[in-house]
């Protein structure tokens, strides 16, 4: 589990209003929601990224509306996974459930700039900052369930197999 | 070792002889729950994982509520495509336009969801039923998806943050208050993944009305679940309207508490969250002047018959300020038909009001009151956040339907006291 990508910088409590706004939830489709991700935080991320990046966020991330269309329009955008200081917990439940992995890191916000390429190894549990002579750094391990959700592809895919 | 009510509901929904904070457990449901917009991703993540029939259809719950009666064409599709599963699954409790109401209102006023449940709804504010003594949280469709296959959730059993409020509220201080005043305390992740118990003396004299208020916003908080001890005034509230058996729980005295909390109202004035957060409040009397052009009076927080009673006493006789756009929402059916023989809705009409079928829409900024670029509100819904309730550029300030009602006279964030 192991994602390498170009950081994009977001603050505290980012709400999942800004992540993809009430006016597009008129669609499931995860191709309409990609398009208008993080629409009301930054107008331009869509176009700015590219497949594999990795958001970078602060306290709170996905706070707000159980809207699964969040972490869809972000999976399906192209992030490969999302680091923050802690997640709002009904986000936490809707990304490990749909397969985007998401890892807790209360110092990494502090110590990148936007566009920094960095590399997530999640099942060292460690972030390396490449292009610079800092260590790694030690992210918050994914408890074993989560794990065993992203292994399996998601929570519909972890129930079909145990009932199988 | 004790348990606190939150925990004791989470155990008996399972196999397990106790538990504990951080462990985590699958967990049996009593009322799966699904919107408009929620719904249809569960339903299609459902049948892609072959799913034919749901666990129990007294059991599955599907309200249109967010864009109905349908705002567009593609709502209208995601309406449809949800009756239709409904109709297939043949649900008990689907109800739509013209029966129905705001989920988190209808379902309490309906008894459907009762003390001791264990309710998941595809809806942040699920957390509402928790003024009934239910557990009862948020989730998102996929997990709607996995308890309509299974009738199972998981669960990390969370830690209780205790709030305890003692002394007598001031006149024009409601549950909305409270609860704006703790988020203000706490900040939006002060009760991240935490369970919140409301007790003390003040509980024992608030009404069901200000509990469903409480408990609804205490995902601002970042909270899991909210949750009251049920007592007499919980007992008369649902004794009329449950149709199946119901359970009390109540805290273990020796039960373990990450945070308490104590908070005396007597001290607490009328409250106003400024954008973009529910936690920037402010007192009424540290708002200033701030000139408003619309006042929304409803919600799944704020648009049941008391509410409307509140606002309805203030606005008698008085008229809406000519640049104000005012917008009540009476949350249900039961409650709008309430209003109208009670004569609020003749008093709303007359103060220059548009009464609205019960929807979400204007909170979310969905369709029935959507805001434009640099206009203000106030409004009596749960969330603020930039562009929540329309434009980018526009404003929403949170409050009780006693300072909307007299904002919406005076043109200004208002206290009733200065009319």
């Amino acid at each position: 589990m192991k994602f390498r990508g170009k950081v994009w910088k977001f603050g505290d409590d980012i709400d999942t209003d800004a992540i993809i706004p009430a006016r597009y939830l008129v669609s499931s489709d995860p191709a309409f929601l990609a398009a208008h991700c993080m629409e009301d935080a930054d107008p331009e991320f869509v176009k700015k990224i590219s497949v594999g990046d990795i958001i970078v966020a602060g306290d709170n991330f996905g706070c707000g509306s159980s809207r699964e269309h969040a972490p869809i329009a972000i999976k399906t955008a192209g992030i490969s996974c999302i680091v923050a200081k802690s997640f709002a917990r009904i986000f936490y439940r809707n990304a490990f459930n749909i397969g985007l992995p998401i890892f807790e890191s209360r110092d990494l916000w502090d110590m990148v700039s936007e566009g920094e390429e960095i590399e997530v190894d999640g099942s060292s549990g460690t972030i390396r900052m490449l292009g610079t002579c800092r260590g790694p750094l030690r992210i918050e391990p994914i408890p074993p369930f989560m794990q065993q959700l992203l292994r399996d592809g998601g929570l519909m895919k972890h129930i079909t197999k145990k009932r199988a | 070792m004790g348990m606190t009510i939150t925990e004791k509901i989470l155990c008996h929904h399972t196999d397990l002889k106790e538990i504990h904070p951080g462990m985590l457990i699958n967990a049996r449901v009593d009322i799966a729950l699904g919107n408009d917009i929620t719904a249809p991703i569960a339903i299609a993540e459902f049948r892609k994982a072959g799913g034919l029939k749901v666990f129990d259809r007294d059991k599955v719950v599907l309200i249109p509520d967010h864009f109905t009666p349908n705002k567009d064409i593609d709502a209208a599709q995601q309406c449809k495509f949800i009756r239709e599963f409904a109709r297939e699954q043949k649900l008990t409790h689907y109800y739509d336009v013209g029966e129905a109401g705001i989920e988190h209102a209808l379902l309490p006023e309906q008894g459907i969801v009762l003390p001791g449940d264990l309710v998941i709804g595809a809806d942040s504010h699920t957390c509402t039923y928790g003024a009934l003594g239910a557990f009862a949280t948020g989730v998102g469709s996929t997990d709607l998806a996995a308890a309509m296959m299974t009738g199972e959730v998981w669960f990390r059993v969370p830690e209780t943050m205790k709030i305890v409020f003692s002394g007598k509220m001031k006149k024009w201080v409601s549950g909305k208050d409270l609860i704006l005043y703790i988020i203000g305390l706490i900040g939006v992740d002060g009760a991240i993944y935490k369970a919140m118990e409301f007790t003390g003396e003040t509980i024992g004299r608030l009404s069901m009305a200000d509990r469903l208020t409480i408990a609804n916003m205490v995902i601002e908080a970042g909270a899991k679940n909210g949750i009251f001890v049920p007592d007499d005034i919980t007992k008369a509230y649902v004794e009329e309207r449950a149709k199946r058996p119901y359970r009390f729980y109540n805290s273990d005295p020796d039960a373990q508490y990450a945070d308490v909390i104590n908070i005396d109202v007597n001290k607490i004035e009328p409250q106003v969250a400024f954008p973009h957060t529910p936690s920037n409040v402010r007192g009424i009397s540290q708002v200033g002047d701030v000139k408003i052009d619309q006042v929304v009076i409803g919600s799944c927080t704020n648009g049941r018959i008391e509410d409307l009673r509140v606002a309805a006493g203030i606005l008698k006789k008085k008229k809406a300020a000519p640049h104000v756009r005012l917008i009540v929402v009476p949350a249900t059916q039961g409650i709008y038909k309430q209003a109208l023989q009670e004569g609020l809705i003749e008093i709303f009409i007359d103060a220059h009001a548009a009464v609205s079928t019960p929807t979400c829409g204007a909170c979310l900024g969905g369709h029935m009151g959507v805001l434009a670029d640099g206009e203000k509100a106030v409004s009596t819904t749960n969330r603020n956040f930039t562009g929540r309730m329309g434009h980018t550029g526009s404003e929403v300030y949170l409050a009780s339907p006693a300072i909307a009602a007299a904002s919406a006279v005076l043109g200004r964030i208002a206290s009733p006291q200065e009319l």
